[in-house]
C-alpha cells in the first residue's frame, strides 16, 4: 500500500494537449474514483499512472518514489482492463499466477497465492477453466484476482464494470467495494459512470475536458458542487438549472425564465441583477402553496418514488417525489424549491455563488 | 446441407404424381444447386487423380495404349538411384525453404505490425514477390544467377571480392541453394501477410496486461503473441509445405532439374519421364508416390489444427 501523489500532470499527443495540469493527492488505502464524460483525459491517466503511457510534463509518484521514468512492471501496481484483457490461451490459475511466473517465484508459492486469491473471490470451482468458459461477472472476477494475486502498492480500475449488465454492475460494485474495505490497497478506478463514482468513492475527482473540475467525499460533491458542470453531472436525475437574474430588494429572491419568482435564503454580496443559472436538485422541490406555478408533462412512477417532468416558467424541469401525489399531465401544481439546498452559479463563468 | 425436417404433404396432396412431389422436394432442389461445384470437382480433381493413379499401374507410353503393368512402375523406381535422389532433394527443398520461409515471414510480420511512417506501403511492397507470376520470377533469378552475366558475381568481382564468376547454377551445391533462395523469395509474402492478419487479432490489452505483469518484450513474444498464433501458423505452414513439396515451376524454369539432377524434385522428374520422355506410365508412378508425402503433411497439420482447448467452450456472455 502506498500514497499517490499526482503533481501538475500534462499529456500532450502531437500538438494536441488533452490533460491540462492535473494535481490529485492521493492518500494510502484511499479508494479515488476518476470520473468524468468520454474524452475527460481520466482513461489516459490512469494508463500515465500504469506507465502505459508517457508523463509530457508533471511528476506522479508512488509512495515516495517519483515514477515518471519507471517501467511499468517496477512500479507493483496492478490494473484491470475493461475488457479483462484476460490470456485466452490460459487456465484462470494461470491467468492469475501470470506475473508471478515471470517473477520466477516458485510454483509452491504460486499455488498458495492463486489460491488464497481464488477463495478472496469464490473462483475455486473455476480454476482450471479457460475465460472461453467463463460467463462476464465470473471474467471481471478473474481480472480481479490476477490483480490481487500480486499484492500490488495500487490497484488500477479502468471502467471494469462497463461490459456488464446492470443487474451484474451493481453486484459487482458491491463486491469491489467490500474488497477494498478487506484489503486496503490504494485504489485509483476510472468510469463515467456518477452513480458508481458515488457509491464506491472515498474520494471522487470529476474531470472535464483534462482539467479536474472538482475533488472531495461523494456528498460533498452532492452538497457543495463548486461549478455547474459537477453540479450537472453528480446526481440522478440530473440537477435542474434555470437562467435568471438575482434580485434584492428587502428579501432576496431569483428571477427565472418568464419573470418566475424563486426563493433564495441569501444573496450572494453584491449580487443584485447579476445574471445567474439556480441550479435545484430534483428531490429538493416540494409541493407548497407559496410555490411556483408549474404544468405537469409526464409522470414516471418507480414504485419507491415518482419522477414528474414539468414546465417551469416555460423551462422544463424534473421534479422526485417520495410521497405518493396524484398527479395527471396537465395538472397545475405549485413547485417550491427548498432554498437552503438551492445552488447559485455564475452564468458567466458557471462558478459556484452561494456558499 | 443437412437434413432438414420437411412437412409431410398433406393426405389431400398425396394423389399429386410423382414428379409434383419431386417439384417441391427441397433436398432434390439442393441437389441441383451443388451439381455444377460437384462437376468441377470431379472433372478438374477426382478424375485427373484417378487416371493418374490408373496410368500409374499401366505402361502407357504417349500414342500407346498402356497395359496394366500392377506395381511393375514402382518396382522400377525403387531400383532407381536418380528417383531417391528426387526424393531426397523434394525434402531438403520443402524442409529448408519452409523452415525460412516461417520464420523470414514471421520476422517481418512482427516487423510489419509495429507502428512506423508508411506502414500501408512497406506491407504492399512485401507482396510484391507474391503477384509476380512465378516464371517470370524465374527467368529474372536465372539471368541473375547465370554462369556469364550473373549481376552477383559482377558486383562481387567489381568490389575484388572473387576473381572469376561463381557458376551458381552448374555447381550441385549453389543451384541447390539458389533454387531455394528464389523459392523463399517468393513464398515469403505469403506467410508474413497471413501471420500479419493473425497478429492483428490479437488485442493490445493483452500486451499492456502482460507488461504490467511483469513481462519483457521477448516473454510478450514467447507467452501472448506465439500461443496465439499457433492456429494461424498450422494453416499457413501447412499450405506453405504443400505448395513447396509440389513445387514445379520455378524448378524447371531455372535449372530443368540440373546440374546433374542435383535440383530434380519429384515433381520435376515426373514431367520429364512422363512428358519428355513419353513413359506416361513411369511419370505417374512418380506422382503418385507424391501422395503418401502429402497425406504425412496433411495429417501433421490436421492434428495441429484440431481446436485448442482453450479456443474451445462457449461465449455465453
Amino acid at each position: 500500500m502506498s500514497s499517490v501523489q499526482i503533481r501538475d500532470v500534462r499529456k500532450s499527443f502531437g500538438n494536441f494537449e488533452v490533460l491540462h495540469g492535473v494535481t490529485i493527492p492521493i492518500e494510502d488505502g484511499q479508494f479515488v474514483v476518476l470520473v468524468g464524460p468520454s474524452g475527460c483525459g481520466k482513461s489516459t491517466l490512469l494508463r500515465m499512472l500504469a506507465g502505459l503511457e508517457n508523463i509530457t510534463s508533471g511528476t506522479i509518484s508512488i509512495g515516495d518514489r517519483v515514477v515518471n521514468n519507471v517501467q511499468p512492471k517496477e512500479r507493483d501496481i496492478a490494473m484491470v482492463f475493461q475488457n479483462y484483457a484476460l490470456y485466452p490461451h490460459m487456465t484462470v490459475a494461470d491467468n492469475m499466477g501470470f506475473s508471478l511466473k515471470l517473477r520466477n517465484a516458485g510454483s509452491d508459492e504460486i499455488n498458495k497465492r492463486v489460491k488464497r486469491a481464488a477463495e478472496i473471490l469464490a473462483l475455486s470451482p473455476l480454476l482450471d477453466r479457460y475465460p472461453r468458459q467463463l460467463s462476464g461477472g465470473q471474467r471481471q472476477r478473474v481480472a480481479m484476482g490476477r490483480a490481487i494475486v500480486r499484492d500490488p502498492q495500487v490497484f488500477l480500475f479502468d471502467e471494469p464494470l462497463s461490459n456488464l449488465d446492470a443487474k451484474l454492475r451493481v453486484a459487482m460494485r458491491t463486491e469491489i467495494k467490500e474488497l477494498h474495505q478487506r484489503l486496503k490497497t490504494t485504489t485509483v478506478y476510472v468510469t463515467h459512470d456518477q452513480i458508481e463514482a458515488m457509491t464506491m468513492a472515498d474520494k471522487i475527482v470529476v474531470m472535464h475536458d483534462g482539467i479536474v473540475e472538482q475533488m472531495g467525499t461523494p456528498l460533498e460533491l452532492y452538497d457543495k458542487p463548486e461549478n455547474q458542470f459537477v453540479a450537472g453531472f453528480i446526481g440522478s436525475p440530473a440537477m435542474n438549472f434555470l437562467k435568471g437574474h438575482v434580485r434584492v430588494n428587502g428579501v432576496a429572491t431569483f428571477e427565472g425564465p418568464n419573470g418566475v419568482k424563486l426563493p433564495l435564503k441569501t444573496a450572494p454580496a453584491a449580487s443584485d441583477g447579476r445574471p445567474a443559472v439556480y441550479g435545484v436538485r430534483p428531490e429538493h422541490f416540494t409541493i407548497a402553496d407559496d410555490g411556483a406555478e408549474a404544468e405537469i408533462i409526464v409522470v414516471e412512477p418507480t414504485g419507491s418514488e415518482t419522477q414528474v417532468f414539468a414546465k417551469l416558467g416555460g423551462e422544463q424541469v424534473v421534479a422526485v417525489f417520495r410521497e405518493r401525489h396524484q398527479f395527471n399531465p396537465g395538472d397545475k401544481v405549485r413547485l417550491k424549491p427548498d432554498p437552503s439546498l438551492v445552488h447559485l452559479f455564475d452564468d458567466a463563468t458557471g462558478k459556484r455563488m452561494n456558499a | 446441407m443437412a437434413e432438414v425436417a420437411i412437412p409431410r404433404a398433406k393426405p389431400q396432396m398425396s394423389e399429386a404424381s410423382a414428379w409434383n412431389q419431386l417439384k417441391h422436394n427441397r433436398n432434390w432442389l439442393g441437389f441441383w444447386f451443388m451439381v455444377p461445384a460437384m462437376a468441377f470437382l470431379i472433372f478438374f480433381l477426382a478424375y485427373p487423380l484417378g487416371l493418374g493413379i490408373w496410368l500409374s499401374f499401366t505402361d502407357t507410353r504417349i500414342g500407346r495404349v498402356g497395359h496394366f503393368v500392377a506395381t511393375e512402375n514402382y518396382e522400377w523406381l525403387w531400383d532407381d538411384s536418380i528417383f531417391w535422389l528426387s526424393v531426397f532433394n523434394t525434402l531438403l527443398y520443402t524442409f529448408v525453404a519452409s523452415a525460412l520461409k516461417f520464420a523470414i515471414g514471421l520476422y517481418l510480420a512482427l516487423l510489419l505490425n509495429e507502428n512506423m511512417p508508411f506502414k500501408a506501403m512497406l506491407r504492399a511492397m512485401v507482396l510484391i514477390p507474391f503477384i509476380v507470376p512465378t516464371v517470370l520470377s524465374a527467368l529474372a533469378f536465372w539471368w541473375i544467377f547465370d554462369s556469364q552475366f550473373s549481376i552477383i558475381s559482377w558486383s562481387l568481382k567489381h568490389l575484388g571480392l572473387i576473381s572469376q564468376n561463381i557458376n551458381f547454377l552448374g555447381d550441385t551445391t549453389w543451384a541447390r541453394i539458389c533454387v531455394i533462395f528464389a523459392n523463399i523469395w517468393r513464398g515469403v509474402p505469403f506467410v508474413a501477410i497471413t501471420l500479419l492478419a493473425g497478429l492483428q487479432t490479437v488485442s493490445p490489452s493483452l500486451y499492456e496486461a502482460a507488461t504490467l505483469d511483469g513481462a519483457t518484450r521477448w516473454q510478450n513474444f514467447r507467452h501472448i503473441t506465439y500461443p496465439l498464433l499457433t492456429p494461424i501458423i498450422a494453416v499457413v505452414m501447412t499450405f506453405s509445405v504443400l505448395f513447396t513439396f509440389t513445387d514445379f515451376q520455378l524448378i524447371w524454369a531455372m535449372t530443368r532439374g540440373g546440374p546433374v539432377n542435383a535440383t530434380h524434385l519429384m515433381a520435376t522428374l515426373s514431367y520429364q519421364r512422363a512428358i519428355i520422355a513419353g513413359q506416361l506410365g513411369e511419370g505417374a508412378a512418380i506422382s503418385s508416390a507424391m501422395i503418401p508425402f502429402l497425406l504425412a503433411a496433411i495429417m501433421v497439420s490436421w492434428f495441429g489444427l484440431q481446436r485448442r482447448k482453450w479456443q474451445q467452450g462457449e461465449s455465453n456472455d
